[in-house]
């Protein structure tokens, strides 16, 4: 054993102030927050759509993403499939049954919905995503490793992967037009774009009341329910619909608890492992070092009474 | 005794084995080394292609399953497997079970190229490798599990390699630096202790954030601790099958050990005891987890029979296995035990983070030859450079010049 009393001491205390100044920081950086008050959103009315295409378009447009013209949009046999988002696509319009009148289907665009509290931003281990006061979640690519996680965490399937670009692949995603939402009157490119107003770009505080008194309002044509209002803590893109909205392709099964929350238990036990851990060990050794000690005296006493 | 030592001769006793060069390649002609060869020659061109055309032409991984076995199995997989350096570190320098010293270096070494070969494989799946230090030093992602992970193995590859340095430096002759490190053995024990049990259970706890993506027979709070207690347990039954296939591999070793047939068959049953108790621990939790979220219908369904395979196959079936072979004072059996147990930890981190991952969707993930192919070449690779510092280094045996540390 090549260590004495104090060199394992002076070990010790290297060790433990590594540990609590490396470590402990990340388990305080988690405060509870609902969300940026005057954030903005989109109110999406699933009843008003008809699924012309023209957001998917001027997203594509204004994102400078590879384009057809638009004429090309009017193109239904897309509908086919139900479609998610892709590197070059950050928002589609999936076409669903509508249970309620089966002759009028319903027409439902995805895109990010921009969560209060993000899963994208929480796993991060680059901090590459960032929720804006103005309620936009935003990447950066600069930093982004391509570890995928964020997309692997996200409730709703929303990031892609360049998987085709071999040196430089990022992470792609909805922006919120976050460029032009930033600037005074600026709306999203899609919300600008659409021709029967099913998207409605306010605050989102201001948009949770007009749901809610749509639906006040029309009872036969909505489900009472916003999604968005509480699902995974909140999103600042919400959807009201006639049907219940497993039926057009949402999860209803999130519940309202924010993904991040999910990790505070661990991350709370981080720093009690930190503080503890060091301590059982050193209690370890020093019960095995004594038993060896005393077994080592009884030998000799031994030896000497023979 | 002073010897002249030239470069030549020290080249030809420390790098081929006392040989010429010309006997050296000679013995390297095996039919293990064909095989070998076979695969580095046909699985390097397809990591050169992963390079250069990127991962969409190479893997099968999509937008929907961004995580295929490079993730699965050789991070999780690999990293599980590893901790029998941190295991058997704790068993005989914090408990001091002596008895099981001459398993220290081999599992320690076992850990270090587990961990390095993990993170090699990593450098394939991420898409900008060349940005692996990021977390570190560029972008500091505090919140993220994931951050917790990337300094733990940053700093648990360092650990290790420290706690590996006695080994190289008493190859290599340097007493003075043998020392120095044998001096840090408990700090980089105790640092090895701490930084296993935060990242073995943060690897898990990275699937705390997909509730809704993983099945819910798989998905509860306690993954933490289901990580960290099967990590223990990947760590003995990959000791007791490591050891056993040393004691037949690198056979000309044997007589050199520290431990003769009877005391390595003692040790043997010793660890197999200690993994059926641990087994029947991780059974048990398993069960809670099930009750904790009412999940039992979920067992009488396509899922559940898979989960029944995984929990009852490998898990509590090992269990008695182990306690049977331990009762009966039988070593073989141990060891065939800890084999099916070995499986068994994979089985659970594959399904862990692909099988059972994204349930819920028609989209399956089914890894591509070529993922594959990247797979078996890395660790035909890290069994090579095991096997080289093995017949190099007194890993297996103990150094005749210098004293064995405590």
């Amino acid at each position: 054993m090549g260590i004495d009393r104090r060199g394992f001491i002076k070990h010790l205390t290297a060790i433990g102030s590594t540990a609590v100044v490396g470590k402990t920081t990340k388990a305080l950086a988690h405060e509870d927050f609902t969300g940026y008050p005057d954030s903005y959103g989109v109110l999406v009315d699933v009843t008003v759509c008809i699924g012309c295409r023209k957001c998917e378009w001027a997203c594509k447009n204004v994102n400078n993403l590879p384009n057809k013209p638009i004429t090309e949009y009017d193109d239904k046999s897309v509908f086919e499939t139900n479609r998610r988002t892709h590197a070059d696509t950050f928002t589609v319009v999936n076409r669903f049954k509508n249970s309620k009148n089966p002759d009028k289907p319903i027409y439902v665009k995805k895109q990010c919905m921009h969560c209060n509290e993000p899963a994208c931003a929480s796993v991060c281990f680059v901090q590459a995503f960032n929720k804006s006061p103005e309620g936009a979640v935003v990447h950066n690519p600069s930093v982004c490793i391509g570890c995928r996680y964020c997309m692997a965490a996200c409730p709703f399937n929303i990031p892609a992967y360049q998987y085709d670009d071999a040196f430089t692949p990022e992470v792609t995603k909805c922006t919120f037009c976050f460029d032009r939402i930033r600037k005074e009157g600026g709306v999203p490119a899609c919300v600008e774009m659409c021709p029967v107003e099913a998207l409605t770009f306010g605050r989102r505080s201001e948009l949770l009341d007009l749901a809610h008194e749509r639906i006040r309002n029309n009872p036969d044509k909505y489900v009472n329910h916003v999604y968005g209002e509480h699902e995974v803590g909140g999103t600042s893109w919400l959807y009201i619909s006639p049907v219940p909205f497993d039926e057009i392709g949402f999860r209803t099964d999130l519940g309202t608890t924010p993904i991040p929350k999910y990790s505070r238990g661990f991350l709370s036990m981080v720093s009690v492992v930190l503080v503890t851990w060091p301590a059982l060990c050193i209690g370890f050794f020093s019960f095995s070092k004594r038993r060896e000690e005393l077994a080592k005296n009884e030998s000799q006493n031994n030896k000497e009474e023979e | 005794m002073e010897k002249i030592v030239t470069r030549e001769s020290w080249i030809r006793e420390n790098i081929f084995l006392g040989m010429s060069f010309r006997d050296y390649v000679k013995s390297n002609l095996t039919p293990f080394n064909f095989i070998a060869a076979l695969i580095l020659i046909f699985g390097i061109p397809v990591m050169v292609y992963r390079i250069i055309y990127g991962l969409g032409p190479a893997t099968n991984l999509s937008d929907n399953n961004p995580w295929g076995i490079w993730i699965g199995f050789d991070m999780m997989t690999g990293v599980a497997l590893a901790a029998g350096g941190f295991v058997m570190g704790t068993a005989v320098h914090l408990f001091g079970m002596k008895e099981y010293r001459p398993l220290v270096r081999p599992a320690i070494l076992t850990g270090f190229l587990g961990y390095l070969f993990a993170v090699i494989g990593l450098l394939f799946d991420l898409g900008r490798y060349y940005r692996l230090p990021y977390p570190m030093v560029v972008s500091l992602g505090v919140s993220s599990i994931l951050f917790l992970v990337a300094w733990h193995v940053a700093l648990y590859l360092t650990t290790q390699f420290v706690e590996w340095c006695p080994a190289i430096f008493e190859w290599l002759n340097m007493k003075k630096f043998r020392k120095w490190f044998i001096r840090l053995t408990l700090g980089a024990t105790i640092f090895g202790v701490i930084l296993s049990t935060l990242h073995q259970s943060a690897l898990g706890s990275l699937f705390l954030l997909m509730p809704s993506k993983l099945h819910p027979l798989w998905y509860s709070s306690l993954i933490p601790v289901y990580f960290f207690v099967s990590a223990i347990i990947a760590g003995i039954t990959m000791v007791i099958v490591e050891s056993m296939l040393s004691h037949r591999v690198f056979k000309e070793q044997v007589p050199k050990m520290a431990m003769n047939h009877d005391q390595f068959d003692r040790i043997t049953i010793g660890l197999g005891k200690a993994a059926s108790a641990l087994l029947f621990t991780y059974f048990c939790l398993k069960l809670v987890g099930v009750a904790h979220g009412n999940h039992w219908d979920l067992i009488n369904t396509k899922y559940g029979y898979w989960w029944l395979v995984e929990v009852v196959g490998f898990v509590l079936i090992p269990a008695f296995l182990f306690a049977f072979a331990v009762r009966n004072d039988n070593a073989k059996f141990v060891r065939a035990t800890a084999v099916i147990t070995v499986i068994g930890i994979a089985l659970n981190r594959v399904n862990q983070s692909i099988i059972c991952f994204n349930w819920n969707i028609e989209e399956q993930y089914i890894p591509s030859w070529m993922e594959v192919t990247i797979t078996i070449t890395i660790i035909t690779i890290g069994l090579l450079t095991f096997r080289w510092i093995i017949n190099r280094m007194p890993i297996l045996y103990d150094h005749p010049d210098y004293d064995i540390e405590h």
